[in-house]
């Protein structure tokens, strides 16, 4: 996740040589009790989760000597802070506090440039120091490419109200703080409290750092599983769905969980939106409408109809949904018919009951309705299609007269299927799966019309009359065929049924058995 | 009159050979934007739908001639680079379209320009269109969309949104209002020119008499815009949508500037701000149109 925690960042400060309190972080009650005893002195124990006011909830405490750690953070792991469960106890020194500070750098998006903002009093939050001490706070913009320099930090320092030798060392631990939020590109760091102790020294004795998630990708060493900020750990199919995104660049997905249980009684759906200010328009739509939303979901830039299938599968992973409701801007640049596409197949697949109404405006709409129509309205899904000028207030409307006379039945989720390709079919692979046809079933079908279909028009029919690839496979493979769906559901709904493309979700799966035996009550 | 871009700049793509380049290299010249060459480096005299291709800004310049406007589609991680080249080369518009531009890259690209008197859209920005004249970008996808979504005329639009862009617009045209430019500012915690510039831009232009802004949660946008009012920078009347109330703080919603950091940015204190100087700030799309409308009426003293 883009946002470390307390002893993440201070392992990373410790590096840049910045004052840190001795210790470590613990995982048990035992290990908290031989981080003790290494160091020897009096300790403070702090809960590691992403909230402020931790002092408040029993989250920071001391402990005198080793044993009373142990015990003491027995009382802390498995504590509920909001969506966290505490698994992680950081013991230290306790510090001999002679004053507080506070330090910190943010994007600003109005300079910007990254600010660094200094006050010579610390311990609450800013917010709070800037309402009562206005005068205590100074602010520095920094330009990124020429970095902060030493005497602009000392002058930031001066202008806070403070002097001498101190505001030597605290210039000190700005130059270094900025270096280390330059280096892991950190969108915001804050040290809250900066101590100064009865010995005179600086030390960083709180601190958080959240790194661009856009940057992630080039600090692998930080270890962050998921780049993107919650204000939570990720659920577990908030992870699998990161993993689609991680591995499939084309176009956007992003998923998260606003309820991660949905019981049978609630009034939740699941939310498919489509670019991120469409999706918020329509999910403020949704909820006027008095509905819960079980996921926010978001599939744009021109994804692929496979992208837009492996979203669909994840959102009817939640049981109990009561509907489906997919919409975005409405005026989309992307070839909509895609979408149409990735969601015929997930639909199918999972046999859905429960009601959705799919809005698709934009480029060639028409053909994206007519879609969802065919393969689905028609087929007796409770599927309605709609475009530009049908409004997401209408829609949300459409979908609860939908739900109410679906009897509010919740969304049953079925295992996970994932059949095999037929035994001796004609294979290749795609980008994030692979693609068989069944060429036993091919003869009598007359249209042949999974070619015509094809958007990228790779397949040819070879001398036998049996459609093959018309490139070599590696180039399929490395994504000339765009698993656009468009032969598999030509073939399946108008002729044979001899094309299985198979894209696989990692984890998925197990997590569907996990969650039909754990709330599902089936 | 439009902002920013009309028939007359002169424009190039960097990053024309790729995928995305290509595609909007024929959107764009089909629209009839002033398409005078294309940069990938090492494909150096190749050419796209008739466009030069160059291997670098500055050869660009030497033999197409003056630049005004760089599109730059290349991969995110390489904006940094391309960016920095179109500033040094003298280009004073630029379009960073690709999405995930880390953000340290993106404020390395704003320090140069500011530096050279330069200025840059996105990034992750569909790009701007001044209907009837040129389209960078990526924005109506197709030239024959793009004609029929956006239609030439009185209403400038900003939006942090891509597709909100597109789809204010084209319920604008199906109302009868046309637009003067059209600009997708991006999604991003940090952008060129954000909205309150736009809006600025805005001011200056005759053409524009009014400015419809879809705003989202997050960045100090619409509160700056709201400051500018205020100082009475800008005097035009202003139809606001704000996009995220339901959002929760601390998480992120698709865009990367779309998060509530403790009390700022949030979707009540957008609003409040708003109307706080007179803006006209809409709860639904569909409002939109019509609220132009009325106020476009009521300055003309038309009922």
């Amino acid at each position: 996740m883009a946002r470390l925690f307390e002893y993440q960042s201070k392992i990373l400060l410790k590096q840049a040589g910045i004052r840190v309190p001795e210790g470590d972080v613990a995982s048990s009650p035992a290990e908290a009790r031989t981080i003790a005893e290494r160091i020897g002195r009096p300790v403070v124990l702090k809960i590691q989760v992403w909230v402020t006011g931790r002092a408040k909830i029993g989250g920071i405490r001391f402990a005198e000597n080793p044993q009373e750690a142990e015990s003491v953070s027995r009382e802390m792991f498995g504590l509920k802070v909001k969506n966290f469960t505490v698994d992680k106890v950081l013991v230290e020194e306790r510090l001999a506090v002679k004053s507080e500070f506070f330090a910190g750098l943010v994007i600003d998006d109005a300079a910007k440039a990254p600010v660094l903002i200094f006050s010579s009093v610390g311990g609450t939050g800013v917010e709070e120091i800037a309402g009562r001490h206005p005068e205590k706070i100074s602010k520095l913009a920094v330009d990124v490419r020429t970095g902060l320099q030493e005497f602009q930090a000392r002058n930031l320092i001066r202008r806070s109200g403070l002097g001498g030798s101190l505001s030597v060392d605290l210039a000190d631990f700005l130059t270094k703080l900025y270096r280390v939020a330059r280096t892991y590109e950190a969108r915001s760091a804050e040290v809250n409290p900066l101590v100064l102790t009865d010995a005179g020294q600086v030390y960083a004795a709180d601190c958080h750092l959240v790194i661009d998630d856009y940057a992630v990708s080039r600090h692998p060493e930080l270890g962050i599983e998921i780049a993107r900020e919650f204000d939570r750990p990720p659920t577990e199919l908030e992870k699998i769905a990161y993993k689609v995104e991680e591995k499939d660049h084309r176009g956007t997905f992003y998923f998260l969980q606003m309820t991660e249980v949905v019981g049978p009684a609630d009034n939740a759906i699941g939310f498919h939106g489509a670019g991120g200010g469409g999706s918020m328009m329509s999910m403020d739509a949704v909820l006027k409408h008095g509905f819960q939303l079980a996921n926010y979901c978001d599939t744009s830039g021109n994804p692929p109809a496979s992208k837009v299938y492996r979203a669909a599968k994840i959102i009817l992973s939640q049981p109990n949904i009561k509907g489906y409701l997919a919409s975005g801007s409405g005026v989309a640049s992307q070839e909509q018919y895609h979408s149409a596409r990735g969601l015929v197949k997930a639909f199918e697949e999972e046999g859905v009951k429960i009601p959705a109404v799919i809005r698709l405006g934009g480029n060639f709409e028409e053909k994206a309705i007519e879609i969802l129509k065919a393969y689905l309205g028609d087929r007796g899904f409770k599927v309605e299609g709609y475009g530009r000028d049908d409004s997401p207030d209408s829609c949300a409307e459409r979908l609860e007269k939908l739900i109410k006379d679906n009897d509010n039945l919740p969304h049953r989720m079925k295992p996970l299927a994932e059949p095999d390709h037929p035994e001796g079919s004609y294979r290749f692979d795609t980008l994030t799966g692979s693609l068989s046809l069944d060429h036993r079933l091919c003869p009598p079908c007359k249209t042949k019309g999974c070619v015509e279909a094809c958007a990228p028009r790779i397949l040819r029919l070879d001398e036998t009359g049996m459609p093959v690839l018309a490139i070599p496979r590696e180039e399929a493979q490395k994504g000339k065929c765009t698993e656009c769906l468009a032969c598999e559901i030509f073939c399946k709904f108008h002729e044979r049924d001899a094309i299985l493309i198979k894209l696989p979700i990692p984890g998925l799966k197990d997590y569907r058995e996990r969650t039909r035996h754990g709330h599902s009550g089936e | 009159m439009a902002i920013l871009v009309n028939e007359k700049s002169r424009v190039i793509i960097q990053g024309i050979t790729g995928r995305e380049g290509m595609v909007r290299a024929q959107l764009m010249k089909d629209y009839g934007t002033n398409l005078v060459g294309g940069v990938t480096p090492g494909r150096g005299g190749q050419d796209v739908y008739g466009v030069p291709v160059y291997d670098s800004v500055e050869e660009a310049w030497e033999k197409a001639g003056p630049i005004d406007v760089s599109v730059i589609f290349v991969p995110a991680a390489l904006v940094k680079n391309g960016a920095l080249e179109a500033i040094e080369a003298g280009v004073k518009l630029l379009v960073l379209v690709p999405d995930r531009v880390p953000i340290y890259d993106v404020l390395e690209i704003s320090s140069a320009a500011r530096e050279k008197g330069a200025s840059f859209v996105g990034p992750n920005t569909l790009g701007l269109v001044s209907p009837g004249k040129a389209v960078l970008g990526m924005i109506g996808g197709r030239a024959e969309r793009a004609r029929e979504w956006f239609k030439p005329g009185a209403v400038g639009v900003t939006s942090r949104s891509g597709g909100m862009t597109s789809a204010i617009s084209y319920y604008l045209t199906s109302a009868g209002v046309g637009q003067s430019t059209i600009v997708h500012v991006g999604g991003d915690a940090v952008v060129g020119l954000s909205h309150p510039e736009v809006v600025e831009l805005f001011e200056k232009d005759s053409e524009t008499r009014l400015v419809v802004l879809f705003g989202e949660i997050g960045t100090t946008q619409e509160e700056r815009v709201a400051d500018l009012i205020e100082q009475k920078k800008f005097t035009k009347p202003l139809v606001a949508f704000i996009g995220g109330k339901a959002a929760k703080s601390g998480t992120r919603f698709s865009h990367a500037g779309a998060i509530v950091e403790g009390n700022r940015g949030s979707y009540e204190t957008k609003v409040k701000r708003l109307r706080e100087v007179g803006v006209h700030v809409v709860e639904s799309i569909s409002d939109i149109p019509k609220k132009a409308r009325e106020l476009l009426g009521a300055k003309e003293g038309k009922p």
